[in-house]
């Protein structure tokens, strides 16, 4: 297959113990570039070059890991952009949200709103690829897939859905080249200039069973989510399509 | 006739014995160059098959008297066969000799024989089967050709019918006993075995030594090999190792995952790198197979390599190294002393380090170590939870100690735990000074070497290290056999010395220096299993049986107890590969235990406890040692405390 992979790792933390590792999505990330794309993967970080944690990529069997060099707190968005269009990517796959920093998810939104491009979220599998239209499946919750047929250039998050990464060997690690780009520095003033605090434990929705055999139980924890209500709107215009929708998220609250 | 067909026959044969030794040294060289004592190592030879070698052989003691009047006749026969028939010294006093070592060596050969004619399975056949006719021919043409020479009976007796007869027999015999030993005939094991002898990669092990712990790769220089590959990627001498195999099987009688029908034989193994060395393939090879699922055998004749070829997957399938729980029991057994374990962990180097494929929890557990610094991937915070309630001294307060207690990775796992606030227990009541590293230990990396994973054992190593070095103690102790020997004999490589004692070792000690009041143990009969890396790994067989003693117990031993033990099944990160088999290694050691039947087993070991506390129960229980002796001990009435005399605080369990 020729066609351009790109994937985005960042640095990861150990959810036990906090150390810096490979980010458990991202690794994904690769790994599902690598069965797509093979040696013609190119792996991309943007952060400091010198960072131990990023060799747990290359040990994953790549060559190099390219790296646009940045401070802690610079916004990696603009520069990731730019490079993304500059190197002609056509695929690009990212873990969904970061173990470090922000890790809003929000990312691969703003870089595919950057980009123009179509963002597919919960990416498990790519089917084929042919005449610039890529046919993939999309993880939904309880084990369900979506096919979908997307137009390249395509941005895709996976979580753990995708294929678990490959064992991290250490031969390849210390061999694989770190390839250190200079970049233009943007502070991320959002990030710098706002207060982080540990976040409190959400309280828990309580919940309560009203199967009464286990059987039910079985059937309440795999059944299909399905609304009760809703409507069908076909054959309508844009317009219209876009009214009723508009309706109906002001109707729920969702839009003030 | 004879006397001009004979010199022939033997200077051929010497001669291509020595084109075959050529031949097979080169095969050798392959290997990667490794530091011996060439000179010392060959003068030192004799002492050590005389000694070494024979104190394994003389185990059996029909195979050690067999061998002894086969190869001793042989040898001279040999000798005294080139003096007299090869340059002619027709002497009586010589001619006599040669009949007297011609007989011994045809005593030899029909006991050889004897064995042969229903072997058990652990022998290969194949050409094997044909060598003691051969030990025959030769002793009785030797014989027969040199009664002339002692003057029993006249020169040309016989005439030609008998000349050709007793010629055909020379000839057989020189064939398989001359150039057969370099060409690849079983008397090959003969010359590899003497320079194997010479040059084992395991000097230490000769004159009653030991030399167990791995060696180490040298991480710093980037060109240097990560494990082993392909066959040249072994060491020369190494490579001679694997060629001085006589196939006895005995390896392969005491392996627990050939037993188990996992797809292990070491004997196999052993020669399936000699057919990497050589170039070809296995279909030679007459021995019993690698077990398989159908119980039916990996077939035989489907692998091959040569020794520029990766091994795995090729010559051996990666599930058969991964099969190995490092026991040792192969090597302990084998009169060769070839070193199977090494041979194993290299090849698993090579697949971890550079091909990242440990099987199955492999990956898992080695991410884990790096994270956490324990194979559960447990918060690194937790270490000391179990002992929350024990006021237990920190060595970072105290800074110097007696003891230092070696917590190991058994803090995290609930069962375990009361094994060490046992021992706990046991270091109070003899008031020893002790103390422990709390969050400053790490995991000994043990496992990650064994899995192959030399830079994650040498980064714990190191830090581990670095962390003792801080403090000054006495001495380490720990309840964990893998601790003991990785702290005990693979730190020094990296300038960890230490002296270093597992708990029984220590414990033995305080009963004996009377530092400790013990009662009786109640409740029934009980059995000890010797755990590999405590006994055959360390030699310590007797200070576990002596604190048994002292409680009164007498140990109803198992058939495979102390250096013959079996293993439990936990060792070398086998629980973590998890290749599977016909059965499972801990349900068959725990009918050797049945077997005896013991109400309890001792066991020194936190793997072993685990592993045989898997085994569904009814079974006899399972006991550490210090569990054994904190229930006997007579706690003391502080007088001056006047404590509530029934509110006795609760032991947790
Ligand atoms: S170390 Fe033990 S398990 Fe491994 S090959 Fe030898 S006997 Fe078998
Ligand atoms: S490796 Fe040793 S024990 Fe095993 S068959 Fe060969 S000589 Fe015998």
């Amino acid at each position: 297959m020729n066609t351009k992979v790109i994937s985005l790792v960042s640095i990861g933390a150990h959810p036990t113990s906090g150390r810096a590792r490979r980010a458990e999505q991202d690794a994904r990330a690769v790994e599902l570039g690598l069965q797509l794309a093979g040696d013609n993967l190119q792996v991309l970080h943007a952060g400091d070059s010198q960072e131990p944690a990023l060799r747990a990529y290359l040990g994953m069997g790549l060559e190099q890991l390219h790296v646009l060099e940045q401070p802690a707190g610079a916004d990696a968005l603009g520069v990731l952009g730019d490079y993304l269009r500059d190197a002609g990517a056509e695929l690009v796959l990212t873990g969904s949200q970061a173990e470090t920093g922000e890790g809003s998810g929000m990312l691969p939104f703003l870089l595919a709103e950057q980009l123009g491009w179509p963002l597919v979220v919960g990416l498990a599998e790519v089917e084929s690829i042919s005449n610039g239209v890529a046919q993939v499946l999309q993880a939904l919750p309880r084990g369900q897939r979506r096919r979908l047929k997307v137009r390249l250039p395509l941005l895709a998050t996976v979580d753990n859905a995708a294929p678990k990464p490959r064992q991290s060997a250490f031969g390849p690690a210390r061999r694989g080249v770190l390839a250190a780009r200079q970049v233009e520095i943007v502070e991320d003033e959002l990030f710098t200039g706002a207060e982080l605090q540990p976040a409190k434990p959400r309280p828990k929705r309580l919940k309560v069973i009203k199967a009464k055999s286990g059987a039910d139980r079985m059937k309440a924890a795999t059944a299909k989510a399905s609304g009760g209500g809703g409507q069908v709107l076909k054959d309508v215009s844009p317009q219209a399509g876009a009214e009723a929708i508009l309706k109906l998220l002001i109707e729920e609250g969702v839009v003030r | 006739m004879l006397n001009t067909l004979l010199p022939i026959l033997l200077f051929a044969a010497l001669g291509l014995a020595v084109l075959g030794a050529l031949r097979r040294v080169s095969l050798w060289r392959q290997g990667r160059p490794s530091k011996v004592d060439l000179i010392g190592g060959l003068l030192a030879m004799p002492r050590r098959y005389m000694v070494d070698l024979h104190h394994v052989v003389a185990r059996d003691k029909y195979m050690a008297n067999t061998h002894v009047a086969t190869a001793g006749g042989f040898v001279l026969a040999a000798v005294l066969a080139i003096l007299v028939h090869g340059f002619g010294l027709h002497n009586r006093i010589l001619g006599y000799a040669l009949l007297f070592a011609s007989v011994l060596m045809f005593v030899g050969a029909l006991f050889v024989y004897a064995r042969r004619r229903n072997p058990p399975a652990r022998l290969s056949k194949g050409p094997w089967m044909r060598l003691p006719k051969s030990l025959l021919a030769f002793s009785v043409s030797f014989f027969l050709v040199t009664l002339p020479v002692a003057g029993i009976l006249p020169a040309n007796f016989g005439g030609w019918v008998m000349a050709v007869i007793l010629g055909v027999g020379v000839l057989w015999g020189v064939s398989e006993l001359f150039f057969g030993m370099t060409w690849g005939g079983p008397m090959k094991h003969a010359f590899a075995g003497a320079l194997h002898l010479a040059w084992h990669r395991r000097a230490e092990r000769f004159g009653g030594g030991r030399s167990t712990g791995l060696k180490p790769l040298d991480l710093e220089d980037p060109q240097a090999l990560l494990g082993v590959e392909k066959p040249k990627d072994f060491t020369w001498n190494q490579l001679l190792g694997f060629d001085a195999c006589v196939q006895c099987g005995k390896c392969e009688a005491a392996c627990p995952a050939f037993a188990a029908g996992q797809p292990l034989n070491p004997k196999k193994l052993i020669q399936d790198m000699v057919v990497g060395l050589a170039g070809g393939t296995d279909a030679n090879f007459a021995g019993s197979p690698y077990p398989s699922l159908d119980g039916s055998g990996k077939p035989i004749g489907e692998h091959g390599g040569n020794p520029h070829q990766p091994i795995v997957n090729g010559l051996v399938d990666a599930e058969t190294l991964w099969s190995c729980t490092t026991c040792r029991a192969c090597v302990e057994e084998c009169p060769m002393m070839i070193e199977h374990v090494d041979a194993i962990v290299d090849m698993r180097r090579h697949l971890t380090l550079e091909k990242g494929a440990t099987p199955n929890k492999g990956a898992e557990v080695l991410d884990n170590l790096i994270a956490t610094d324990n194979p559960g991937g447990f918060a690194p915070g937790g270490r000391m939870n179990w002992a929350a309630d024990l006021n237990l001294n920190l060595l970072s307060d105290k800074k110097t100690t007696d003891v230092l207690f070696w917590v190991g990775d058994g803090a995290f796992d609930m069962r375990n735990q009361r094994t060490l606030r046992a021992f706990v227990k046991v270091l109070k009541a003899a008031k020893v000074d002790f103390a422990v590293l709390g969050l400053e230990e790490r995991d000994s990396g043990d496992v990650a070497r064994r899995l192959g994973d030399e830079a994650t054992f040498q980064l714990l190593a190191r830090r581990n290290i670095q962390t003792l070095a801080k403090y000054s103690f006495k001495r380490i102790v720990t309840c964990d056999p893998h601790s003991f020997h990785v702290l005990k004999n693979e730190y020094g490589a990296f300038d960890g010395n230490y002296v270093v004692q597992h708990h029984s070792t220590y414990m033995a000690e305080l009963i004996e220096s009377g530092k400790l009041s013990l009662g009786q143990h109640k409740g029934g009969t009980v059995t000890y299993h010797d755990p590999c890396y405590l006994g055959r790994y360390n030699g310590e067989y007797q200070a576990p049986r002596d604190v048994l003693n002292a409680l009164g117990i007498e140990v109803k031993e198992m058939q495979r107890s102390g250096f013959r033990s079996r293993c439990c099944g936990g060792g070398g990160g086998a629980p973590i590969t998890d290749i599977p088999g016909k059965q499972r290694i801990p349900d068959m050691r725990m009918e050797d235990i049945r077997e005896t039947k013991a109400e309890l087993v001792a066991v020194g070991c936190p793997q072993c406890t685990a592993m045989l506390e898997g085994v569904v129960e009814p079974r006899p229980l399972i006991k550490d040692i210090a569990e054994l002796v904190a229930d006997a001990l007579i706690e003391e009435v502080v007088a001056s405390q006047p404590a509530p005399a029934k509110r006795k605080p609760a032991e947790v369990h």
